[in-house]
């Protein structure tokens, strides 16, 4: 009597709860790639990473392709070593450029993947070998400044 | 002689620094429906609330059927409760629950029985107070006195070896007054319960019960049958029984200054 | 003279002793609950009618009051984005402010207010009309038959409102920037599901409402069972179950923002 009612609202209740997490995860956070299985590890080394994060995305012509990983800094030669998590249907060959990117002037950074002509593909736990750092603004400001100074130092000795 | 049902052994008992009962000795037999009386705040109520194990004595023991209560472990306590019924001054049913649902509220808790069964021993304990056919109501919904009766249908639902009642004639009329006290001296002939009633209405309690203790101050200062308290001729039991204001029981609460004093009427003070 | 000046002080140190004094009683009432757990969640009805009463009967103050803080965000942050040119990021700003932050704290304060205070009512009336001591003299712990079920159901219903709060937050960003301004509807999406990690924002934010469910049920019943068995002790009782409430989930909610993100 009393009771079924009760229960059928708490029935409601928790299904409307559990309706609510799924949408939360489903539609509101992208659970799509991620789980190992569908992916497979590459390793990359930079000079420098600039603001390179972990769970950064890895994209190929613009299309997310997997997320870096994890970052660490090599013991030895002191450069940061990047792992990447890629799709499992992308295969990159073994010489595909790294490029850490910039979306945007001042927005988050990427990892670009540039394909190469190379015939055998990089297996998993590759090492991608030609990397280019990320840009880091100081050091460009820094280098435009140098330039024109040693310009404007030189015009006037050519000058005499 | 035989064995006492309850037994006080020189119980003492205070709240913080406040003694309520001293040096406290009596007996009940098997059986019996007792009565003590007194004034209020002589005590009465701790007395109860002893013998149901919810307050410890500081000293002496209080034995039911031969058992220090004192003694107990908690589920030993939670056995000597389940045997026990307890009517409280003011009925304290559960207002989230109906009628029906309180008075087999005892039977859910501590019984397996199949709920077709519960349902008719409410049935039969609500017949057994005049109430059938308000299992459906809520509490609130009831007076006074029926929620006084639904109370005692549900302290009585496990037919309890020991019943204790508290002021269970307080704020009733005249007629609700009548049906309790009625149903309380039918019940405890019925199941031969032995039974404990702490009140301060002299007459009606007189009419229904077998002993009566009285107390004040904390001892128990006259006893006897109904009919040895009518032909008393002690001035205290004089005094409460007709209920006058002056005699050896003083009204007023002994404060420790004079009323003059407190009115600032002293010489010294103007 | 000196008195008077050392009264104050006194009061003080009565305040702060008498605060720890209740801290300690109620780190010993949460044991005993979680000791009698066993019997009471083993007769589960209890706990459902619990969860009826405190989730079921909050669930419209929550849908309404989701549904217009999401509201409320898309056309603040409407207004913020459009200034840098980043109207698209609406999305994943309504999205994170409310998983991480707004949902699991808004819906608590108002699961405090609304069935937080109904259980310290409740459970102090039923202190003050001695049903708590009827239920001990029949040999029924009220600590198992009373305030475990509420608990459970607390604990229970929180995450689940709170989940539910999201939910409606995020439809009332949608509303207003979607349906009302017109962003992209594509865009407004794949920006909120390119910002929100599952792990980090969805299960953390859970994570916090689970806590503050714990914290909040705990801090209702201990109040109600610690009440003064008056009608002033009650209702003061109720207060004090909505300031404390309030000043515990939004310190816990900085100590878990601290830890988690």
């Amino acid at each position: 009597m009393k009771r079924t009612t009760i229960d059928l609202w708490v029935g409601v209740f928790v299904a409307l709860g559990i309706a609510a997490v799924v949408f939360l995860s489903l539609k509101v956070a992208n659970l799509v790639p991620a789980s190992a299985e569908q992916t497979y590890p590459l390793v990359a080394e930079f000079d420098n990473i600039g603001g390179l994060k972990a769970k950064a995305p890895v994209k190929s012509a613009g299309v997310v392709v997997g997320r870096v990983a994890a970052i660490e800094l090599d013991a030895q030669s002191y450069r940061a070593k990047v792992t990447l998590q890629i799709d499992k249907q992308f295969q990159f060959s073994r010489d595909v450029s790294a490029e850490i990117l910039t979306s945007g002037l001042l927005g988050e950074q990427y990892i670009g993947l540039t394909q190469g002509g190379d015939p055998d593909n990089l297996a998993a736990g590759g090492r991608i070998t030609l990397t280019s750092s990320a840009v880091v603004l100081e050091q460009l400001i820094g280098k435009f400044m140098t330039s024109f100074a040693e310009k404007g130092d030189g015009k006037p000795a050519a000058a005499q | 002689m035989t064995e006492p049902f309850i037994e006080f052994r020189g119980v003492s008992f205070a709240y913080n620094d406040r003694p309520i009962l001293k040096d406290l000795s009596f007996r009940v037999e098997r059986g019996q429906l007792v009565a003590i009386m007194g004034g209020s705040g002589s005590g009465k109520t701790t007395l109860l609330r002893l013998i149901s194990g919810q307050v410890r004595p500081q000293q002496g023991q209080v034995l039911v059927d031969g058992r220090d209560l004192a003694r107990m472990s908690h589920a030993e306590l939670y056995e000597h409760r389940r045997r026990m019924g307890f009517l409280f001054q003011f009925g304290a049913l559960f207002t989230d629950l109906t009628v029906g649902e309180n008075v087999a509220f005892p039977l859910k808790e501590h019984t397996d029985l199949p709920p077709r069964l519960i349902d008719d021993l409410v049935t039969l304990k609500l017949n057994a107070v005049g109430l059938r056919g308000t299992e459906k109501l809520m509490p609130s919904e009831l007076s006074g006195g029926m929620a006084r009766r639904v109370a005692l249908a549900r302290a009585i639902a496990l037919d309890p070896a020991l019943m204790l009642y508290d002021e269970p004639f307080t704020g009733l009329d005249p007629i609700s007054l009548g049906v309790i006290a009625h149903l309380i001296k039918k019940l405890n002939d019925a199941l031969g319960t032995t039974a404990v009633m702490v009140t301060h209405d002299v007459h009606k309690s007189l009419d229904i019960v077998d002993y009566v203790f009285f107390v004040a101050q904390g001892k128990i200062i006259a006893e006897g049958t109904p009919a040895e308290v009518r032909a008393s001729d002690s001035p205290w039991l004089r005094q409460f029984v007709d209920g006058a204001p002056e005699g050896p029981v003083h009204f007023a609460y002994p404060a420790p200054t004079s009323l003059a004093a407190d009115l600032g009427l002293e010489a010294g003070h103007a | 003279m000196l008195d008077t000046l050392l009264a104050p002080l006194r009061h003080l140190g009565h305040l702060s002793v008498n605060a720890v004094w209740r801290l300690g009683f109620a780190s010993r009432f949460l044991l005993a609950i979680l000791r009698f757990s066993g019997q009471s969640l083993a007769r589960f009805q209890l706990t459902i009618r619990e969860v009826y009463f405190a989730g079921v009967l909050s669930l419209i103050i929550i849908v309404v009051s989701g549904l217009f803080v999401g509201m409320v965000l898309g056309l603040q942050g409407y207004n913020t984005l459009s200034r840098f040119g980043s109207a698209d990021a609406l999305g994943a700003l309504v999205a994170l402010s409310l998983l991480r932050e707004l949902g699991p704290v808004l819906a608590a304060l108002l699961f405090a207010s609304r069935a937080g205070s109904a259980m310290t009512a409740e459970i102090g009336l039923m202190k003050a009309t001695e049903q708590l001591e009827a239920m001990n003299v029949m040999a029924v712990n009220p600590i198992a038959r009373v305030v475990a079920p509420r608990f459970w159901a607390g604990v229970i219903s929180m995450p689940v409102l709170a989940a539910i709060f999201n939910v409606m937050g995020i439809f009332g960003g949608y509303l207003v920037g979607v349906v009302m301004i017109g962003l992209d509807d594509g865009t407004f999406w794949s920006q909120m599901q390119n910002a929100v990690d599952l792990h980090s924002d969805v299960v953390n934010g859970l994570i916090k409402s689970l806590v503050f469910g714990v914290a909040v049920t705990l801090i209702a019943v201990f109040e109600g069972y610690d009440a003064t068995p008056t009608a002033a002790g009650v209702s003061g009782a109720t207060t004090r179950t909505v300031v404390t409430s309030a000043l515990v989930i939004l310190a816990l909610d900085f100590v878990l923002t601290a830890f988690m993100f």
